[in-house]
């Protein structure tokens, strides 16, 4: 396989603050945060030749070039699911390690809390009603109509296979919040959650708490990707990615499906894992500080597990009292505050909080980090990236 | 302890798509069928195009005995759709021909539902034209 | 000739947000406006959040003075390759104003065949329903 892996970096980034309001529209937030990122590198719009987008994002090329002068736009493509953040950049790396392009725009964008794009509707209901056949066929006349509800399902199912208590993943939450409280640019700054708040949260679909949930925000996040040789040269320390991989297996579901050869897993994690830490020819110890996918707290100890950072059944004990995963431990997580303690973007922050670890600049910094892993899409397609400091 | 529906608002309807025209006729029909291959008889669920072990596109509509357990529940305590009241109960079946279905229990609290627990299928005519296969405890 | 607008059948309105809200506001006052970079001067349509010369967010909504010339025109014939919701045949036009952006809209009280392109024409708005104004461009006489 000819690898793309080292061959380029994230160099510039804009992120816009987590709100419940942003009082910007989406492209205007895309535009700000792509004006940001040109900023502190020191590039200027028509050296801009390429962009990946979401296709839920509400946003087009058409409506940013147009916007911010650039003319010349020679690579640009969508990627698709919920897990796609670390696809995109992946999708990006691809475009200026083979020469297609020089500079790539990878973003999100959604005023995902006030609403101006999916409404005032929740956005499970959004989802259910504009594609997923088979969870209009097979499990909304049964009332599973929920992302919630449809992880619910995988996690009572990982409870059981292993013997773990549910308010172990309280801990998930608690240190999300106490690095989000660090963060002044998160919606929860200066807010940690404690255990007893955790407990005493409401049970949504049992045995999903609310603060089991991300918390969802108007946010937009936009970063630049460009070559190896390119980025040494640009204002910012490079994020260089040392690997970036997407995985979808025969059975993958949008946030899990029931169908596979097992419930109660994350296969689709797995997989990337193994694939990512061979691109990249590291191990689950040499990371030092990783960003998963916390958009149900639940899903990060299973995610320790699927990555090898613990044994099977170990990573709801891993995470308990907390010390192992805050800033610190032995392998920090979510270290911006993440989906519980920053706020939603689809994991864009997480690949964001991965760079600032990597420049230094964290406002939850973990000490000489070299390595940063992300993964995105956990319970679904899914997409992983390790970053690094030098090639 | 059944699922209880809204009297104002309607459930979500299946979609009549051609692959699952199969299940949702049978159900109606008070049978629970799945997807089975002609060639090497591998059974699968949800219903798709081809086998996905032999690539066949030779099916049928093999008939479930309806026996099975439960492989995983979750329980709403809010309702996030307005046709269903919450509380109600969410199951996943896992059927003797090794397929599993999302489904509901009848008759059963959410206390007494547990993993492993051995039920059968009934059916529920919930509205004009739609029956849903629903479980029961065995024994 | 107007255009005719079929009863029952839903307007298409425009998606106003707060990026391009200036224009419509204008149109509704019976204004036409074109977003102008504070920064720069620099005239766009259609609006959008960010000057492209300058990248200011800074803009104000300049009036126009309404006037220009036919840049295209295409006339829509067949009812169903358009909207059901007006009555065939109707034209749509980009005219090119003078102060050197390009709108598209419609002709007002001009039959279809009778548009040309280089036509002289000047601002007029129509009030299609009671919360919709859409501005439309008549034959201006030089």
């Amino acid at each position: 396989m000819r690898s793309i892996a080292k061959k380029s970096a994230i160099v510039g980034m804009g992120v816009s603050d987590f709100s419940k309001d942003s009082g910007r529209t989406e492209l205007r937030m895309t535009c700000d945060c792509i004006k940001a990122a040109l900023d502190e590198v020191g590039l200027v719009p028509p050296d801009i030749d390429g962009i990946v987008k979401h296709a839920d994002d509400g946003t087009d090329e058409h409506a940013i070039t147009s916007a911010m002068g650039m003319g010349n736009l020679t690579y640009f493509g969508e990627c698709r699911w919920d897990g796609s953040a670390c696809g995109m950049v992946q999708r990006a790396a691809i475009g200026v390690a083979t020469g297609m392009a020089n500079y790539v725009v990878v973003y999100r964008a959604e005023n995902g809390a006030s609403g101006s794009r999916m409404g005032t509707s929740s956005r499970n209901m959004a989802q259910l009603a504009t594609g997923d056949l088979l969870q209009w066929t097979y499990h909304a006349p049964f009332g599973l109509t929920s992302e919630a509800g449809r992880v619910a399902m995988t996690v009572r199912r990982y409870m059981h296979g292993h013997g773990v208590d549910s308010d172990l993943f309280g801990w998930v939450t608690t240190v999300c919040r106490e690095h989000g409280a660090r963060n002044p640019n998160g919606l929860l700054y200066e807010r940690p959650a404690t255990m007893e708040e955790y407990l005493q949260s409401k049970v949504l679909v049992d045995p999903i708490r609310v603060l089991d949930c991300y918390q969802a925000a108007d946010s937009c996040v936009a970063m630049i990707v460009t070559t190896a040789e390119k980025a040494e040269r640009l204002k910012q320390q490079p994020a260089y990615i040392l690997g970036g991989v997407q995985t979808i297996l025969a059975e993958t579901e949008e946030k899990n499906g029931f169908y596979g050869p097992e419930v109660g897993g994350l296969p689709e994690i797995g997989r990337m894992g193994e694939r990512l830490f061979a691109m990249a020819g590291v191990g689950p110890k040499d990371i030092s500080v990783a960003q998963l996918d916390d958009s149900y707290a639940p899903l990060v100890p299973m995610q320790l597990e699927e990555l090898g950072f613990c044994g099977r059944g170990k990573g709801a004990s891993f995470c308990e009292g907390g010390d192992r995963i805050r800033v610190g431990g032995e392998l920090p997580l979510n270290t911006s505050g993440g989906s519980l303690g920053e706020g939603f973007i689809y994991g864009m922050n997480h690949v964001a909080e991965a760079v600032r670890q990597i420049r230094g600049t964290s406002t939850a910094q973990v000490k000489d980090a070299k390595l940063a892993l992300v993964a995105t899409g956990a319970g679904g397609p899914a997409s992983g990236l390790i970053l690094g400091g030098s090639r | 302890m059944s699922v209880q529906y809204s009297s104002e608002h309607s459930i979500p309807v299946p979609p009549p798509i051609w692959e699952n025209v199969g299940f949702w006729e049978a159900a109606r029909e008070h049978k629970l069928v799945f997807q089975r291959c002609k060639e090497c008889g591998t059974w699968a669920h949800p219903p798709r195009p081809t086998c996905p072990k032999c690539r066949s596109l030779e099916k049928e509509w093999a008939a479930s005995k309806g026996k099975g357990t439960i492989g995983s529940w979750v329980t709403y305590r809010e309702s996030p759709h307005p046709g269903f009241t919450a509380p109600y109960s969410v199951v996943l079946v896992e059927l003797d021909e090794g397929v599993r279905l999302v489904s509901n229990m009848v008759d059963t609290k959410a206390e007494e539902i547990s993993i492993g627990m051995p039920v059968e299928v009934v059916f529920d005519d919930v509205a004009e034209g739609l029956t849903l296969p629903k479980f029961r405890k065995v024994g | 000739m107007v255009m005719e607008y079929i009863p029952g059948i839903p307007l298409l309105r425009p998606k106003v947000d707060l990026d391009n809200e200036g224009f419509w506001n204008g149109v509704k006052e019976h204004k036409l406006v074109f977003q102008k970079c504070k920064d720069c001067g620099l005239l766009v349509h259609r609006p959008r959040p960010m000057c492209p010369r300058c990248l200011s967010t800074e803009k104000e909504w300049a009036p126009s003075e309404g006037v220009g010339e036919v840049y295209a025109k295409v006339n829509f014939v067949y009812a169903k390759a358009a909207y059901p919701g007006i009555k065939v045949p109707y034209a749509v036009v980009v005219v090119q104003m003078v102060e050197g952006v390009r709108i598209v809209s419609n002709m007002y009280d001009v039959k279809p065949d009778d548009i040309y392109i280089g036509m002289p024409v000047e601002v007029v708005f129509d009030d299609i329903a009671d919360d919709l104004t859409l501005p439309k461009f008549k034959k201006r006489l030089v």
